[in-house]
């Protein structure tokens, strides 16, 4: 027996602007089969989830910061896997960001100017698009696989900052503890309104997810990456190059996953430490995919998954499950809102036998 | 022999073959004419056994058959030689048939019985070479022998000379002749009227999927074949009217090309001239080229060389194709899904696709940033689908809704809505049904007399003897001297296709 997926004539379009709701359903379906199995009240664990996290003001600042890392690598990847380059390693811009970023308060900690925050976002930017130039420079020009290669580099930059702040970056007044000094005020992001701890960053995100929309939807760029995605044969026909593509897409998601980066370690951490990350740069992927690829859906996709974050921290706290809930959660939402993407393109059909394409009455 | 009685075939709701009947005499050479899409292939594949069909019935000898796989049609005495060969290239002759036969027969064997078989039915064959280093034609011998083999009685070819020279047609002719002459029955599917009206006994009509006539096709005539096919009459392309040549507007120096892939074709010492005014046609087999001269010509793969190509009297040899349109080139490729159109977007998208650069100043706003002025565009666009006559659903569909000749002609009328001095065109009506491809034609024949120069590369002679008032010929990578297209017959065309590129009388002479 063979499964064959036969592509539908006519895609329901209806379902394509559904799917990732029907997909929202599914998980939280699929979650509550979960809760149960673990022995807990699947209806009290999914208000605990999904709800409680909505009612408190300062667990709304919680998944603001949540979302603005999010917001900000799932939109730069949103343009990046449209124009058909599939960076995976976001979550090693992040951290290559971070560190870039961290440049100017760590090692001029001496230095105090209001210049000190604008030159660490612009770093950080710099550093995330400089990490995203190496898978991109393998692409463009040895012709390697960028998936593979822009994920072991996050391996690199993760035991890459673990090792500077452990070794060089060491603060001197934290007790043999690996973290490096706290930041100078002038380097913090400040916070956004006085209610909570929520910070510029996600201004920045929205911004930068609206600007982006706006290139997609209106300009000839977004109309470039669209069509090279889409046949890479039509976009040299166009006189668009694939190649200077590559380095648009990785570099401009590189650099919003480094600005997500120094803005988490500014604006929430306030120094680096061997794990500045619960994953950023991966949820982001499933960010872009539940938000169909469209900034304007990054913005809701990346408060929902936010969301994720901040509910199983919360049921890790009140029905002591393990905080592995949150990853299976997200993992559980990229597999429905996958399959349900695929399912609206395509047909399932069994196939028995290869030569028994049965012979009557019209299979199809 | 085979009668196949209101055969219907479904795909979804749609109807690929609707009710078909037809019957095949022992004996005879029975052709199965209509245009793309008319539903040919989906009937041989049932009767091949590839497809299932979805109601209606096969007699075979009178018997009621049900063929379920191409082992099965063969074990009955069906043969087919499909237009798309499945040969291994690293393997030899013999051991690719003794590969479709059953296991345990010795390939001495089988290289004995292919080389008596070819031998007998003219079909000269070496089942010792490697199918890699074979011609086309000779590729096609070995499916045929192949298909002899199995002792069929009926063998089915499916447009099996649109690979082939004129000459290697010849010859393929000769064999169906004797096959013919054993009893067998040959069941020829092609869209070429004038090989059906010289080879065939009887002719069925297919279009949307309907027997539309049957008829002996050698009382009718060509017009009336078509009629058939088409379902009202052809315009005929007139070249009426005197095409004043002028300047050279496009030319090629010595153009040399190494292949980019290994199944590429090396292009060596291309030169070529069109002149305002002119269309210079070239002719050739498919893969011999066409493909590279095109991307060469339009710069998508632009040469090191600038001198190697020049667009009014400008080097453009290095320069890409945007640079090439804005001096004045227009760009219409083979490939209509994903090369000269995007399917999935909508016509109007496809249009700045081209034009984005050369029309900057109309389609664009706000500078660098580049904004893409719809309103405009769509309008553009509107006036290219009235111009050429663009039958669509809806005011702005998907490319990919519209079908092959409705979109080819939108993809012509994008480049001719801004008269270009050079238009390079690259099978102009391949799958294009024959409304749409006159349509086309005297476009290009249109736009040559306004002064432009027009290049046209097809494998299809009549189009070529319709549009062109030059022709030259493409043959592995070579391209022949261009002769004045009155000059020229089928029968010398297709011996500079043979690789024969008509320097002079003596070089022919030495390659034998």
């Amino acid at each position: 027996m063979r499964i064959e997926l036969e592509k539908r004539a006519n895609p329901s379009t209806l379902y394509s602007i559904l799917s990732p709701f029907l997909a929202l359903a599914l998980t939280v379906v699929a979650g509550g089969i979960m809760f149960a199995l673990l022995g807990k009240d699947p209806g009290s664990a999914l208000y605990s989830f999904f709800i409680e996290p909505l009612l408190d003001v300062w667990s709304l600042h919680e998944v603001a910061i949540k979302a603005a890392p999010l917001i900000l690598i799932g939109a730069g990847l949103s343009v990046c896997y449209r124009s058909n380059n599939w960076n995976i390693g976001a979550e090693g811009q992040f951290i290559a960001g971070a560190i870039a970023g961290a440049i100017v308060p760590v090692v001029f900690h001496d230095w105090h100017s209001p210049l000190v925050l604008p030159l660490m976002l612009i770093f950080g930017m710099i550093g995330g698009a400089l990490y995203a130039a190496v898978p991109a420079f393998l692409k463009a020009h040895m012709n390697t696989n960028e998936i593979l290669t822009s994920l072991m580099l996050v391996y690199i930059a993760q035991l890459f900052l673990d090792w500077l702040v452990r070794g060089p970056w060491r603060s001197p007044d934290a007790y043999n503890f690996p973290v490096t000094r706290d930041f100078a005020p002038e380097a913090i992001l400040p916070e956004l309104v006085s209610s909570g701890r929520a910070n510029l960053g996600f201004a920045l995100a929205i911004i930068a997810a609206v600007g982006l929309w706006l290139m997609l939807r209106y300009t000839l760029k977004g109309f470039e990456i669209t069509v090279l995605g889409q046949s890479e044969r039509a976009g040299r026909f166009a006189g668009f190059s694939s190649k200077r593509m590559i380095w648009f897409s990785m570099l401009l998601s590189g650099a919003l996953a480094g600005l997500a980066g120094i803005s988490e370690v500014s604006g929430t951490i306030g120094k680096l430490q061997p794990i500045i990350s619960p994953g950023y740069g991966f949820t982001a992927i499933i960010v872009a995919f539940l938000g169909r690829l469209n900034p304007l859906g990054v913005i809701a996709a990346g408060l929902f998954l936010a969301l994720t974050y901040v509910g199983g921290e919360a049921v890790q706290l009140t029905l002591s499950v393990s905080d592995k809930v949150t990853r299976v959660f997200q993992g559980l939402l990229l597999f429905f809102v996958l399959s349900c993407d695929t399912l609206i393109q395509y047909k399932i059909r069994l196939v028995f036998s290869r030569l028994g394409q049965s012979t009557e009455g019209g299979a199809h | 022999m085979l009668a196949v009685r209101s055969l219907t075939k479904l795909f979804g709701s749609f109807a690929a073959c609707n009710g078909i009947d037809l019957d095949i005499k022992s004996g005879e050479i029975h052709a199965l004419l209509g245009e793309n899409g008319a539903g040919k292939s989906t009937l041989v594949k049932m009767l091949f056994g590839v497809l299932a069909p979805s109601s209606g019935q096969i007699l075979w000898k009178g018997e009621p058959v049900r063929i379920t796989s191409p082992g099965a049609a063969r074990r009955i005495g069906i043969g087919m030689v499909f237009q798309h060969f499945s040969l291994f290239e690293a393997l030899t002759v013999a051991e690719n048939i003794a590969l479709s036969l059953s296991p345990g027969i010795s390939l001495s064997k089988v290289a004995e019985e292919a080389s008596r078989l070819s031998h007998l039915y003219g079909l000269p064959l070496d089942p010792n070479a490697h199918v890699a280093d074979l011609s086309v034609g000779e590729r096609q011998r070995i499916e045929i022998v192949r298909a002899l083999l199995q002792n069929p009685e009926l063998i089915i070819l499916d447009e099996p000379t649109s690979v082939l020279t004129p000459q290697e047609a010849d010859r393929l002719f000769e064999t169906l002749a004797k096959l013919k002459a054993e009893g067998r029955s040959v069941l020829y599917i092609s869209h070429r009227l004038e090989e059906v009206q010289r080879i065939c006994d009887r002719a069925t009509v297919l279009r949307h999927g309907k027997v539309t006539g049957a008829c002996n096709p050698r009382q009718e005539t060509p017009a009336s074949l078509a009629r058939m096919m088409v379902g009202r009459d052809v315009a005929s392309v007139s070249a009426a009217g005197t095409n004043t040549k002028g300047d050279v507007l496009l030319e090629a120096k010595h153009l040399t090309v190494p292949s980019r892939t290994p199944f590429a074709v090396a292009l060596k010492n291309v030169c070529l001239k069109v002149r305002s005014g002119e269309v210079l046609a070239i002719a050739g087999v498919a893969g011999n080229g066409q493909g590279e001269l095109f991307d060469a010509l339009s710069g998508e793969y632009p040469v090191t060389d600038p001198a190697a190509v020049s667009i009014r009297g400008k080097a453009a040899g290095n320069l890409g194709i945007t640079a090439r349109r804005l001096m004045g080139a227009g760009f219409v490729p083979e490939e209509r899904h994903g090369h000269a159109a995007v399917t999935t977007l909508p016509l109007s998208d496809n249009l700045v696709l081209a034009r984005s650069q050369s029309d900057r100043k109309t389609f664009l706003a706000g500078g660098l940033l580049g904004i893409i002025r719809q309103a405009v565009v769509r309008i553009a666009s509107k006036r290219i689908s009235e111009t050429m006559d663009v039958r669509k659903s809806g005011e702005n569909p998907a490319a990919g809704s519209l079908s092959g000749g409705n979109l080819q002609k939108y993809i012509v009328g994008r480049e001719l809505d801004r008269q270009p001095a050079v238009l390079i065109v690259n099978q102009p009506t391949w799958g294009v049904d024959a409304g749409a491809a006159s349509r086309i034609r005297q476009a290009l024949v249109d736009l040559a007399k306004s002064g432009s120069a027009v290049l046209v590369i097809s494998q299809d002679l009549d189009e070529i003897f319709e549009v062109a008032t030059e022709i030259a010929v493409i043959s592995e990578g070579r391209l022949s001297d261009a002769y004045p297209a009155h000059d020229l017959t089928r029968e010398k065309i297709g011996l500079l296709m043979g690789g024969m590129y008509g320097k002079t009388e003596g070089e022919v002479a030495d390659a034998h």
